[in-house]
């Protein structure tokens, strides 16, 4: 496709500089997207006064990859690999999110226990993000042994992902109507022995950095915004608690059984830097809570609706029924039929308030899906947060507010 | 009264003809509203103390190529101190994709309007800065529109070469 090449002119970008930029009195810089501390491919046009930054311009795009569009052309089953490479440090949460969606559109059932493993594994699934925005974090403002620690620790959940799914990360173990199979034999063991060393992990971590003074120092009182301005410019999750708001959708909006754990919601006050990481870190605490009482309560028996027009047979009843048979054959050459008609659903990833808004129209493949995701929301309060300080707090504040590229972009 | 109904009833009430429909599906309730109306009805939802929606949740477009109205632009509403959702859709015919922006109810709709320009080319007028997004500045065509092609070429036959070279999107002179 042969394009028209067109150059973007200073007009365009007018209405975002000072008057001062054109003057040539401040300075433009481009930072990204090839940048480490960009956190993948965020790139940020900034004006600097010295190394104060007046005005900063997020370009967001660089990791796009279709996948609305894609999933259009895909049945609803199939469509599901693709939730796993949004948020690639979140797979099972947007599996969740996703399979939560088809199953209020077209009105499926979980069986219990599927929905108690479900919540396992996406409590798991937020430590180990919280793990990623740990180590990253601490890692930009030159903290390189937590770094190390955390994905050790991360590299145990994604053995106990891999051990259910086969894969470490792109793991699509959850399906409309359950799971892709049963928890194999020695989950319970493996998981109960991380949550037994885990508590004393987070505890070293926060010895490295809590009380540290240059830690302090470059996380107190950066990138503050207030919870009613968080509110306003849509941001979720621990960047709006850190802020002083209580919301959860666990809590608020329970989904998946969440109202039958007993858990508390952290919350922080001045909504800087050093309050997000606080935050998270109480989060990884509460979040072995939910697995302890859901690992004590874990019931037996099914783990995938047995509602035959919208779940495949297992395959041992294809040789003995040939109603069995045809459901296989109809369900993996055609899918399953959802109604013409649009359901939106959110669920608490480790980053925000993560949405699906999935509709139908009748055939077997989504009309349109589209993905509220927390990433794009929170890149969008950067110039908010970041004006004002300097060009070393902007990477503390990137890195606090945990945005994955493939999250933002699709 | 649930806090979604008494939202219907009191959109009803300062909207009028204004209301096209009332939704429900799954117990999720959308309104459907006649373009003009959509900053003061996201104002209401906001504002009137009992609803207070003070959380814009979500922003998005679905193409109904080549039916006509032909673009549905969905908003999804939230009420913290309520806990629940609401949704508002806008139907936009194809003749005229133009909408007015809500960045001055809610500011973050700033981006998710861009994304919508960006993938279904539909217009909010009054938007502070309307650039594509997600796609490269210069890009050409709507990549989110039902009738751009998923990256395959589409097959031209003699029958019909002509109606899908109109739409098919390469160099032309």
């Amino acid at each position: 496709m042969l394009q028209e090449q067109t150059d973007i002119t200073v007009d365009e970008l007018r209405h975002l500089l000072s008057s001062r930029a054109l003057e040539g009195e401040t300075m433009l810089l481009n930072m990204g997207p090839q940048h480490p501390s960009t956190h993948g491919v965020l790139r940020l046009l900034l004006e600097l006064d010295g190394e104060r930054i007046i005005s900063c311009i997020p370009d967001i795009g660089f990791l796009h990859s279709g996948i609305e569009k894609n999933m259009e052309a895909k049945s609803f089953e199939k469509a599901l690999v693709m939730t796993d490479r949004m948020d690639y440090v979140n797979n099972l949460g947007n599996n969740l999110c996703y399979c939560l969606a088809i199953e209020k559109l077209v009105d499926l059932d979980v069986p219990e226990r599927a929905m108690v493993v479900r919540v396992i594994l996406t409590e798991l699934q937020r430590i180990s993000s919280h793990l990623v925005f740990l180590a990253t974090h601490a890692l930009d403002l030159g903290a390189m042994s937590v770094f190390l620690y955390c994905f050790r620790e991360r590299e145990v959940i994604l053995d106990i992902f891999e051990m259910c799914s086969g894969a470490r990360m792109m793991t699509s173990y959850f399906r409309p109507g359950g799971l892709w199979r049963d928890l194999p034999d020695g989950f319970e063991e493996v998981v109960r022995s991380f949550m037994r060393s885990f508590p004393k992990r987070i505890q070293q971590y926060e010895d490295l950095l809590t009380n540290n003074p240059l830690y302090i120092d470059r996380t107190r009182m950066i990138g503050p915004i207030s919870g009613e301005d968080a509110l306003r410019w849509g941001l979720s999750g621990p960047p709006l608690r850190a802020a002083g708001v209580d919301w959860d959708l666990r809590k608020s909006n329970p989904y998946s059984g969440y109202e039958d754990y007993d858990f508390d919601i952290p919350i922080g006050t001045n909504g800087d830097v050093y309050d997000r990481y606080v935050v998270r870190i109480q989060e990884m605490r509460q979040s072995l809570r939910i697995i302890e009482q859901a690992l004590d309560k874990l019931p037996s028996g099914p783990v995938r609706s047995d509602n035959r027009k919208f779940v495949p047979p297992p395959r041992a009843e294809l040789g003995r029924s040939m109603e069995a048979l045809i459901h296989h054959f109809k369900l993996w050459t055609d899918g399953f039929p959802a109604p013409k008609a649009s359901v939106y659903v959110a669920v608490e990833s480790p980053r925000g308030e993560f949405g699906c808004f999935l509709e139908g129209d009748g055939g077997p493949k989504p009309y349109r899906v589209h993905f509220r995701t927390p990433s794009f929301a929170v890149l969008q309060t950067l110039p908010l947060m970041s004006e004002g300080f300097l060009v070393a707090d902007l990477v503390a504040v990137i890195s606090s507010l945990d945005p994955v590229l493939g999250d933002a972009d699709r | 009264m649930s806090v979604v109904e008494k939202a219907v009833t009191v959109l009803n009430e300062s909207l009028g003809d204004d209301i096209q429909e009332v939704l429900i599906f799954r117990e999720q309730t959308t309104i459907v509203v006649e373009r003009s109306a959509i900053v003061r009805a996201s104002q209401i939802l906001r504002d009137t103390p009992e609803l207070q929606f003070n959380f814009l949740a979500a922003l998005t477009a679905v193409d109904y190529w080549p039916e006509e109205p032909r673009f549905k632009i969905v908003y999804q509403f939230y009420s913290l101190p309520n806990k629940v959702f609401i949704g508002l859709n806008v139907m936009l015919p194809s003749e005229d994709p133009k909408i007015n922006t809500i960045e001055s109810v809610f500011p973050n709709a700033n981006w998710h309007e861009r994304e919508i320009f960006d993938m279904f080319g539909v217009t909010f007028e009054g938007h502070s800065d309307l650039r594509r997004i997600i796609m490269p500045y210069d890009w050409q065509g709507h990549p989110l529109r039902k009738d751009y092609p998923l990256g395959y070429e589409e097959v031209q036959f003699t029958f019909n070469f002509d109606e899908i070279d109109k739409r098919k999107p390469y160099a032309k002179e």
